[in-house]
Formats: structure tokens, C-alpha cells, sequence
């Protein structure tokens, strides 16, 4: 009998947690339908290849070195046992049984809740440099993130590392180490790529360039704040004790409530500052709140994380505008959402534990050193090598013809 | 005869459409079109930056008309367009020299 509960347990905690990884999957979809939504017609079935790839590419490069790195300790960035897959090992029944309950997942299901995550993370730069980037350099830039650039900070932290272990950083989910990672490589994206034509005047003025499909843009919100269920929720990594299930349970409501908070903060702000209930703000906020509540959605009170959630919310609408005003040009806000709001999570974590702001500061700024230096190395000698930018003309056509061939709407013939 | 053309706001098409029928008027051509005018369009926001809108949507109403008639559809349209605010419109009189109805080739203000 002792033993059927240590198996049924294993069970079910494998199950949640595949489950949990199967909704950040779906995450993927939610950042292509936001990202299609946001750029315009011209730019969408680029955008929306980006996005397929990108998925694809960091699946693969997880499986041949990322999640060897990343767990398997840095010693594997140089002796490759463990690549290729070769460190995904489920236990047998009786290892479990003699772990008795220590071992209570089965391995290749950390692999497969791991991989999502890193497909998250190079999510995020997509949107930055979308409309103008050139979709090969892009891929390739994708190749080292998934495999390289993402892994090592990833061991730093969740793998065991000095992060986690000697200066106490705190990243339940990972608002620094998956979105502000994220961000930090499209930031530097961005810099190398310069903003849209037409985006910024001579005299600093700022044009809007507005976004082709808000339906789209609604649906993957939500899509995302469906997904982030699972990225929050399954990063319990158990469900199958009434500890464990209290905590998956507080983590599903203050996910849900921070992302409400930053939605209405992100609104109301927009229409006091801008007279209009902008709808991209508002899922912006949405956002913002999600990410500000992922370094610790479990501490929090529902009311806590809803104003977590909400400064969150706050921050993201000053950030876009302070951006623009910097003429770094992100057609999405996802440096804002991701990078700016993910810094404010690491923060917030302190509120409702003894970690140190210190602590969190330290860790963003690991990640941020680290994933900047790298990402602006790969994206220069891209440059270099094959160029990262279309040309102008292609940028004015819409890169949907010069990268793709096919337009998203060909009933439509518009620019 | 005369051809008066209205450029009006969209959604006051549905009143110069009745208050042009009360009038007796046997037909009218609609056609959506866009322009400006001395605002020369208008600005909107998004996320805060400003863009221009350049050409603004507007409907076009077409009526022949007999030359008796024209004051009181001058008059109608304008009472059914107006709202006192920016962009109402604005509606030209032109002289038509010939008319033909194509069913039955009839002319002139047997065919209006």
C-alpha cells in the first residue's frame, strides 16, 4: 500500500507537471497572435514564421546542448556527455521506491517543462525587432540564445548555481531569468537594428505606427494569461500534497489576480494620460502584471499580488513611453513588459520575503551583463556576416514579400 | 436640372436618405469616399504616440434633381447632415445638361 501511494504520487506529479509544460507551450501561440496582431499586415506572415521557428529552434538546441548545460552544470559546456538528449533519464520504479518520495517526477518531464520555458524566453525578442529584421539572422541569432546564451545564466540560477546558492537570488519563475534574459537580448537586438522607417522624426518626434489586428492582439493575451498557469503554476513542480496543492492553488490566483491588476492599472493610466482606453496598453498591462508577479506568485496575498500586478501595470505604460523617447523602437513593448516589469518582479519578491533587494539586484544584474555582452556579440558579427536589416525598399513592401513570399491577406492589397 | 452632391458624414447617411424620400425624390447614388478638408484630417493616439489620419471616411450622396426642386433638397440634406461640429460636409450644385433614362429613352425631366 506504502508503496502504490509513493507510485500514484509519482504519477501524478508527472502528469501536472507535463500538463503545466503543455500550457507554456502554448504560450508560443499566444506570443504569435499578439505579435501578428501588433505589426502591420505587411509584416505578418514573417512575423508569424519568426515565431514558428523560433519554437522549433529552441526545442532542438535545448535537446542538443541547453538543457544539459543548464542542468547538467557548466562542465558540460566543454565535455558534451550529456548532450543530444543524453542527460534526459527517467528513474525505474524501484529507484522511486527507494527514493521513497524524494524522486517524484519523471526526468524527461523536467526536459520537457524546461524546454517551453527557453521557447518563452526567445519569444520575447521576437516582437522587439519585429518589422524590420531579417528573418535568417534572426534564426541564427535564436540557435545561440536556446543553446547558449539562455543555458548558462539558467545554471547560474535554477541549476544549481552561485546565483541561487551564494548570493540568494530568488526567481520562483522566472521574471529575471526567462523574461528579463528575453528582454536583455532584444534590447541589444534592437540597438544594433535601429528603429522602424518612419517611426521617429528628425526633430525626435514620435509617429505612431499602429498595429494591423487587435483581435489578434486581445486573443493572444489571453492565450498568455491562460499559459502563464502553467508557467507559474508548474514551477511548484508538485501538486500531490496538501502542501503542495495549497500552493499550486495560491499560485493560480495570484497569477490570475496580478495579471487583472496590471490590465486595469495599464488602462486606466493610458486614459488618463492619453484620453483613450488604448486596448494595446491594456494588454500590455495585462502582461506587465503577469511578469511582475512570476518571481514569486506564492507569498503574496490575492490583494498583494493584485498590486504587484498592478505597478506592474503602471510601470509598463511610462516604460513604452520613456523608449520611444529614447527612439529605441519596439512595435510590441516587449522590453517594457518583459525587461523593465521583470526587474520590478525580481524586486517585489522582497516584499513578501526575507530575500534581499541586494540579492535581486545582483541576479538582474548577472543576467543582464551577461545576456547583453553575449547577444550584442552574436548580433555584431551577424551584422558583419550577413547583414540583420533588410533594405529599405523591402521594409517598405513589407518583409511578408521579401522574406517569405507570401502575404498574410492577399485579398487585401494594402501597404 | 441640377446635380446636387453631398458629402456627408457616414452616420447621418441613414436621415438625408429619409429626409431626401419625404421630399418625393425617386433616387439617390451613394458612394463611400474619403478626404479632408480645412483640418486636413484629424490625429489620433496610439500608445501614445500621435499619427495622422490624413484622409477622413466620409459618404457621397448624388441626386438629380428638376430645378424647382433643389432648394428644398438643399435644405433637407443640410438640416439632416448637420451636426455644428467639424466635418459636416459640404454640397455642390451643378448644372446637368441632359438626363436619359435607359429603359425607355426617355430625356430630360421626364427621365430625373
Amino acid at each position: 500500500m506504502e508503496n502504490d501511494i509513493v507510485e500514484l504520487k509519482y504519477a501524478l506529479d508527472t502528469f501536472y507537471f507535463l500538463m503545466s509544460g503543455v500550457l507554456v507551450m502554448w504560450m508560443a501561440a499566444g506570443f504569435s497572435m499578439l505579435e501578428a496582431g501588433l505589426v502591420r499586415s505587411k509584416n505578418t506572415t514573417e512575423i508569424l514564421t519568426k515565431n514558428v521557428a523560433l519554437y522549433a529552434i529552441a526545442c532542438c538546441m535545448y535537446m542538443v546542448m541547453g538543457y544539459s548545460i543548464m542542468y547538467g552544470g557548466t562542465a558540460n559546456l566543454i565535455m558534451p556527455d550529456g548532450w543530444f538528449g543524453n542527460s534526459i533519464a527517467n528513474a525505474t520504479t524501484a529507484e522511486v521506491l527507494a527514493s521513497g518520495g524524494d524522486t517524484y517526477y519523471a526526468g524527461a518531464s523536467d526536459f520537457f517543462f524546461q524546454v517551453v520555458f527557453v521557447a518563452t524566453a526567445m519569444s520575447i525578442v521576437s516582437g522587439a525587432v519585429a518589422e524590420r529584421m531579417k528573418l535568417w539572422a534572426f534564426l541564427a541569432f535564436a540557435v545561440v540564445m536556446t543553446g547558449f546564451i539562455y543555458p548558462v545564466q539558467g545554471v547560474w540560477s535554477w541549476g544549481g548555481g552561485f546565483l541561487s546558492e551564494t548570493v540568494g537570488y530568488s526567481d520562483y519563475a522566472g521574471s529575471g531569468i526567462v523574461h528579463l534574459c528575453g528582454a536583455t537580448a532584444a534590447l541589444s537586438g534592437v540597438l544594433f537594428l535601429g528603429p522602424r522607417k518612419g517611426k521617429y522624426n528628425s526633430d525626435g518626434k514620435v509617429n505612431a505606427i499602429p498595429g494591423a489586428n487587435m483581435p489578434l492582439a486581445a486573443i493572444g493575451m489571453f492565450i498568455l494569461w491562460m499559459g502563464w498557469f502553467g508557467f507559474n503554476g508548474g514551477s511548484e513542480l508538485a501538486v500531490s500534497s496538501v502542501e503542495s496543492s495549497n500552493n499550486v492553488a495560491s499560485v493560480f490566483v495570484n497569477t490570475n489576480a496580478a495579471a487583472a491588476g496590471g490590465l486595469l492599472a495599464a488602462l486606466g493610466l493610458a486614459q488618463l494620460l492619453y484620453g483613450k482606453a488604448d486596448l494595446t496598453m491594456a494588454v500590455n498591462g495585462a502582461l506587465a502584471g503577469l511578469v511582475a508577479i512570476t518571481a514569486d506568485p506564492l507569498s503574496a496575498t490575492g490583494g498583494m499580488a493584485t498590486l504587484i500586478g498592478a505597478v506592474g501595470g503602471i510601470i509598463v505604460v511610462l516604460s513604452v513611453k520613456f523608449f520611444d523617447s529614447i527612439q529605441i523602437d519596439d512595435p510590441v513593448g516587449a522590453i517594457s513588459v518583459h525587461g523593465v516589469v521583470g526587474l520590478w518582479g525580481l524586486v517585489a519578491v522582497t516584499i513578501n520575503s526575507d530575500v534581499t533587494v541586494l540579492a535581486q539586484l545582483t541576479g538582474a544584474a548577472v543576467i543582464f551583463v551577461w545576456t547583453f555582452a553575449t547577444s550584442s556579440i552574436v548580433w555584431y558579427l551577424l551584422k558583419l556576416s550577413m547583414g540583420v536589416r533588410v533594405s529599405d525598399e523591402q521594409e517598405y513592401e513589407g518583409v511578408d514579400v521579401s522574406e517569405c513570399g507570401i502575404v498574410a491577406y492577399p485579398e487585401f492589397d494594402s501597404k | 436640372m441640377k446635380l446636387v452632391t453631398a458629402i456627408v458624414k457616414p452616420f447621418k447617411l441613414d436621415e438625408v436618405r429619409e429626409a431626401l424620400g419625404e421630399l418625393g425624390v425617386t433616387g439617390v447614388t451613394v458612394t463611400e469616399v474619403k478626404g479632408f478638408g480645412r483640418q486636413k484630417g484629424h490625429t489620433e493616439l496610439y500608445r501614445g504616440a500621435e499619427y495622422v489620419v490624413d484622409f477622413l471616411p466620409k459618404v457621397k450622396v448624388e441626386v438629380a434633381l428638376a430645378d424647382e426642386m433643389v432648394d428644398g433638397a438643399v435644405e433637407a440634406i443640410t438640416k439632416a447632415a448637420q451636426t455644428g461640429k467639424i466635418g459636416d460636409g459640404k454640397i455642390f450644385i451643378s448644372t446637368l445638361e441632359q438626363v436619359i433614362r435607359i429603359r425607355t429613352g426617355e430625356t430630360g425631366v421626364e427621365a430625373v
